[in-house]
């Protein structure tokens, strides 16, 4: 039987679903450190579609590729606890400030070191960006064929992939050949729970950055480590510096500004008979209405 | 050289809303930046569609007709995009933030080199001045848009790549005719010296779309729902007075999760923008992102049963009160008082 290997992108995000009052600095900006910073909700959805391969194919492997602070490797291990088999952690100040294209950059860098790959699925648009563009321009540097929107991966054969994408109105169902880029939407079925197994048996699986910071010796430090998680810099990766973090990147934050709306002056109204019919009158006769 | 290119969409074989609202966009940055608008249309029988473009004032139109490129597809799409901004070297270029300009922008973006700037919200000509550098960019698009969950608004440039390429969603921006008259040229591309036969490699097996049913974007009275709307039998309501005063449905997303509607009714950052006269919002608390997509509107009713829920602050006028007790008033007394 087929055995496929597997790349999920993953990005750590603060989550901006629920931004209180304090996670806005005076200037406007928001104040990540004050938001948890979590596993983008989408990403999951990818990595259950990795999953679902495996479950398929137990051969398989999935290798989560993430690109952040040195923190961000706590979504690796996240995703060793729901199945994942391995982490690659990419991080260096070089990649700093970089945006969409910079950041895809790096990504497909990172991805041509890997020795194969068969798929590579991301999820559609990480919740601070708000981009949906990371996906389909690792596609593009790698020189392979995207499907975005998927729901659901149809059938796997040697050769040949379906998978069903949402339209704004419909469905289309794709086929194409490996290796293929996949961007999952969130209509797709949720990443399934941790596994008390895998939680124990790799939840002290660190990075050598970690490591280090528990450990001062080195040797004790890189052996505890079993090559599960890596970490990858700058000098791991065969890149072009100048298309790397800030300097790399072709667009820049000019100005960010908090969202003040107008407050209006507004009319008080009663849910009785009286009030409404009054109102409803005034919008009838201003022809708003009828 | 140096225009502003606009990449029609067709949605069903029928040029996309969101095509006709960026090049009346475009027109007018055109118009500013003294250069030429330009249309890039690729489908398949594209004959007359010209005369659908120019009266927006189109002055190049780029048609690519040929079966194999309808409908859309990636990587044939992509190859068109690529190959012909690096012959005719667009300043701006901009695409429907829709499931087909959002494959295809980053795409083209990557290929480029050239940043790219998601669901933009405006679309500014201005200069920028790097203090540092004693450098000033003259005429650089701002690209202006709300990021980390729509809580901020990020003012994003590209100074020095080109095309500098943006996304907007459908409705943010105005539709309206340039001049009935206007005339440009087309310039029909010989498809086979911009797409590679290996373009065709992703293939189509089957293909679902259902006609759209809810034109709530063009509507003049739009009544909202939100969570508090509380059940679908209560939605029923929304229906009636809607279908009695002569609107439509939408909804917030909290409506449309809780399984009350369909997400084609969604509005706000992620759903539709609106600009109706007349909106009701019943049981919406108007977080940020809703609001996002109708503060525009004329006149904001709001009936909710707190009295201090957000959306209050940006009403004309303000019901406290259970939607289920107010729009049966409401029905009642058009009912009675129109003919
Ligand atoms: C306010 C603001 C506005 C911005 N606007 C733009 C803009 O308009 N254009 C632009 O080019 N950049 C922009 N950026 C920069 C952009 O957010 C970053 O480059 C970011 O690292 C990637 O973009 P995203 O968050 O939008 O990801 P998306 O493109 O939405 O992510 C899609 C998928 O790609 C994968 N992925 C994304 N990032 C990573 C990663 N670091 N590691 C592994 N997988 C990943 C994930 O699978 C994810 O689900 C903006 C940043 C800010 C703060
Ligand atoms: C990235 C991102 C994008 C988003 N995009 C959108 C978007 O496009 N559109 C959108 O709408 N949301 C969007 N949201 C979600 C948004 O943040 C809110 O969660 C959502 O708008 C809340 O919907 P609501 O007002 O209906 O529900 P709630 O906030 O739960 O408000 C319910 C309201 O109903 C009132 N109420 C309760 N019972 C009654 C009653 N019987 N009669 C009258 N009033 C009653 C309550 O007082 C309350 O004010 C987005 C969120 C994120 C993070």
């Amino acid at each position: 039987m087929k055995e496929y290997q597997i790349i999920v992108l993953a990005k750590q995000v603060p989550d901006t679903r629920n931004v209180g009052k304090n996670a806005m600095k005076a200037d406007g900006t928001v104040n990540r450190s004050v938001l948890p910073a979590i596993f983008n909700p989408e990403d999951l959805h990818a990595l259950e579609q990795a999953i679902r391969i495996k479950d398929q194919f137990p051969g398989s492997t999935i290798t989560i590729l993430t690109m952040g602070p040195v923190r961000a490797a706590e979504i690796l291990r996240e995703g060793l606890y729901r199945g994942a088999d391995a982490g690659i952690l990419l991080t260096d100040r070089a990649f700093a400030g970089s945006d969409t294209l910079a950041t895809s950059y790096a990504l497909s860098c990172a991805i041509r070191k890997m020795e194969k790959y068969d798929i590579i699925i991301c999820g559609r648009q990480a919740i601070d960006g708000d981009t949906a563009q990371v996906g389909p321009q690792v596609a593009e540097k790698l020189g392979i064929p995207q499907i975005t929107y998927a729901e659901e991966i149809i059938s796997l054969t040697n050769d040949k992939i379906q998978v069903k994408r949402r339209l704004e109105r419909g469905v289309e169902v794709l086929e194409a050949s490996f290796p293929i880029l996949i961007t999952v939407n969130n209509s797709a079925p949720h990443c399934r729970p941790r596994h008390a197994k895998r939680l124990m048996k790799y939840k002290h699986t660190t990075t050598m950055s970690e490591s280090q910071e528990i450990s001062e010796d080195y040797l004790t430090a890189s052996m505890g480590n079993n090559q599960i998680i890596m970490e990858w810099g700058v000098n791991d990766i065969e890149c072009d510096r100048a298309q790397l973090g800030l300097g790399g990147s072709p667009t820049k934050v000019k100005k960010v500004e908090n969202i003040v709306f107008q407050a209006k002056e507004s009319l008080k109204l009663e849910d009785n008979d009286e009030d409404i019919n009054e109102l409803m009158k005034e919008l009838i006769t201003a022809h708003i209405i009828g | 050289m140096n225009n502003v290119t606009v990449y029609c969409e067709l949605d069903e074989g029928k040029i996309a809303d969101v095509s006709f609202e960026l090049l009346t966009k475009g027109r007018s940055l055109a118009n500013q930046l003294n250069c030429k608008l330009e249309a890039l249309l690729i489908g398949h029988n594209l004959k007359g569609y010209e005369k659908m473009l120019f009266p927006y004032g189109v002055d190049t139109l780029f048609i690519a007709d040929d079966n194999r490129l309808a409908p859309y597809s990636t990587l044939p799409h992509t190859s068109i995009l690529v190959n012909l901004f690096n012959e005719e070297k667009p300043q701006i270029v901009l695409m429907g933030a829709t499931t087909i300009g959002r494959d295809l922008g980053p795409r083209v973006s990557s290929a480029l080199k050239s940043g790219l700037t998601a669901d933009c919200t405006e679309l500014e000509i201005g200069d920028h001045e790097v203090t540092r550098d004693k450098k000033v960019y003259k005429d650089l698009l701002f690209q202006i848009r709300p990021a980390f969950g729509g809580n901020i608004i990020a003012t994003i440039i590209n100074p020095d790549c080109r095309p500098q390429m943006a996304t907007v969603r459908e409705g943010v921006m105005k539709k309206a005719i340039f001049n009935p008259q206007h005339k440009g040229k087309v310039v029909d591309l010989d498809v086979s010296k911009y797409v590679d036969e290996t373009a065709f490699v992703v293939k189509l097996i089957e293909r679902h779309v259902e006609e759209s049913k809810v034109d709530i974007k063009n509507s003049s009275v739009i009544v909202a729902g939100g969570f508090g709307v509380g059940s679908v039998e209560n939605f029923g309501l929304l229906y009636e007075l809607a279908a009695v005063i002569g609107g439509e449905v939408g909804a917030s997303r909290a409506a449309i999760d809780a399984g009350y509607v369909g997400h084609e009714r969604q509005i706000g950052q992620t759903g539709i923008t609106v600009r109706p006269k007349l909106y009701i919002a019943c049981g919406i608390s108007g977080q940020i992102q809703h609001l996002a997509g109708m503060l525009e509107s004329s006149i904001i009713i709001s009936i909710n049963s707190d009295p201090n829920a957000p959306i209050n602050k940006i009403a004309n006028y303000v019901i406290q009160g259970k939607v289920e007790t107010v729009i049966p008033k409401m029905i009642k007394y058009y009912k009675e008082n129109t003919k």
